[in-house]
């Protein structure tokens, strides 16, 4: 909806340059409450401060800022996204529910003033939103 | 079953202490209901649902929230035995009150995402790794009885 719309983009804004930090912290707090996660990244290392944790955080934060510019058309913004993950990465769908909860945790912890109901609410949807996006073509 | 190790047993007792368990309660459960509103079908004579602050607002939520984070609390006393804290409660909520226990998942993700606003910088992945335990142990013993 467009207060949804409205509270996205000033959560996004209130967010600002700290995006890429949110982004690695929620990787980090969901590999801690949900190891199964890592299975995913054993490529990595997934000790606290790890460069490569910081460098994917913000490339998934620059990934939903992008989607923040474009919510008129999400599925047409991460589109590329979309297939990487449906082709190449395979994510089980039930990961993006991990990690979208892991990010309203960090969002929450950071931003208490702003992380009001409603936009608490906007960002659920956001989130879930994004995530059906980047599994839409699985099968 | 979930087993808790003695650091985080100390983690969540710690954290707990310092819980206002009614506003805690009622903040946990009313943003389970702004944020998955088909959840108020359990709560139809609740009230004024109609909108967020009316949901904050409503005393209803409040107090109710204020039940079920009491209940957790006793929980906190038994963590090694969650099943049997939670068996008659179990019960209730298939045999009366028919709750599909996803919610019990959806509400234990709010109670975590609340005590992550409240404690911040506190609230550590450690903290939560250990919190995410706890409501999913209570999530699991909460449908250990549903048939």
């Amino acid at each position: 909806s467009a207060a949804d719309k409205n509270n996205i983009k000033a959560a996004w804004n209130a967010i600002g340059s700290h995006a890429g930090d949110h982004g690695a912290e929620a990787l980090e707090r969901m590999f801690h409450s949900f190891p199964t996660t890592k299975t995913y990244f054993s490529h990595f290392d997934l000790s606290h401060g790890s460069t490569q944790i910081k460098g994917h955080g913000k490339k998934v934060a620059d990934a939903l800022g992008n989607a923040v510019n474009h919510l008129d058309d999400i599925p047409t913004a991460l589109s590329a996204l979309s297939d990487l993950h449906a082709h190449k990465l395979r994510v089980d769908p039930v990961n993006f529910k991990f990690l979208s909860h892991c990010l309203l945790v960090t969002l929450a912890s950071h931003h208490p003033a702003e992380f009001t109901p409603a936009v608490h609410a906007s960002l659920d949807k956001f989130f879930a939103t994004v995530s059906t996006v980047l599994t839409s073509k699985y099968r | 079953m979930v087993h808790f190790t003695a650091e985080e047993k100390a983690i969540i007792t710690s954290l707990w202490g310092k819980v206002n368990v009614e506003e805690a309660g009622g903040e946990a459960l009313g943003r389970l209901l702004v944020v998955y509103p088909w959840t108020q079908r359990f709560f139809d004579n609740f009230g004024n649902l109609s909108s967020a602050s009316a949901i904050m607002g409503n005393p209803k939520v409040k107090a109710h929230g204020k039940k079920v984070l009491t209940s957790l609390g006793e929980a906190i006393k038994n963590m090694d035995d969650l099943k049997g804290t939670f068996a008659h409660l179990s019960e209730l909520h298939c045999d009366r009150l028919h709750v599909d226990p996803e919610n019990f998942k959806l509400l234990g993700n709010e109670l975590v995402i609340v005590l992550a606003k409240y404690f911040g910088k506190e609230f550590t992945p450690q903290v939560q790794a250990a919190w995410q335990k706890m409501v999913a142990g209570v999530s699991i013993a909460l449908a250990h009885k549903y048939h």
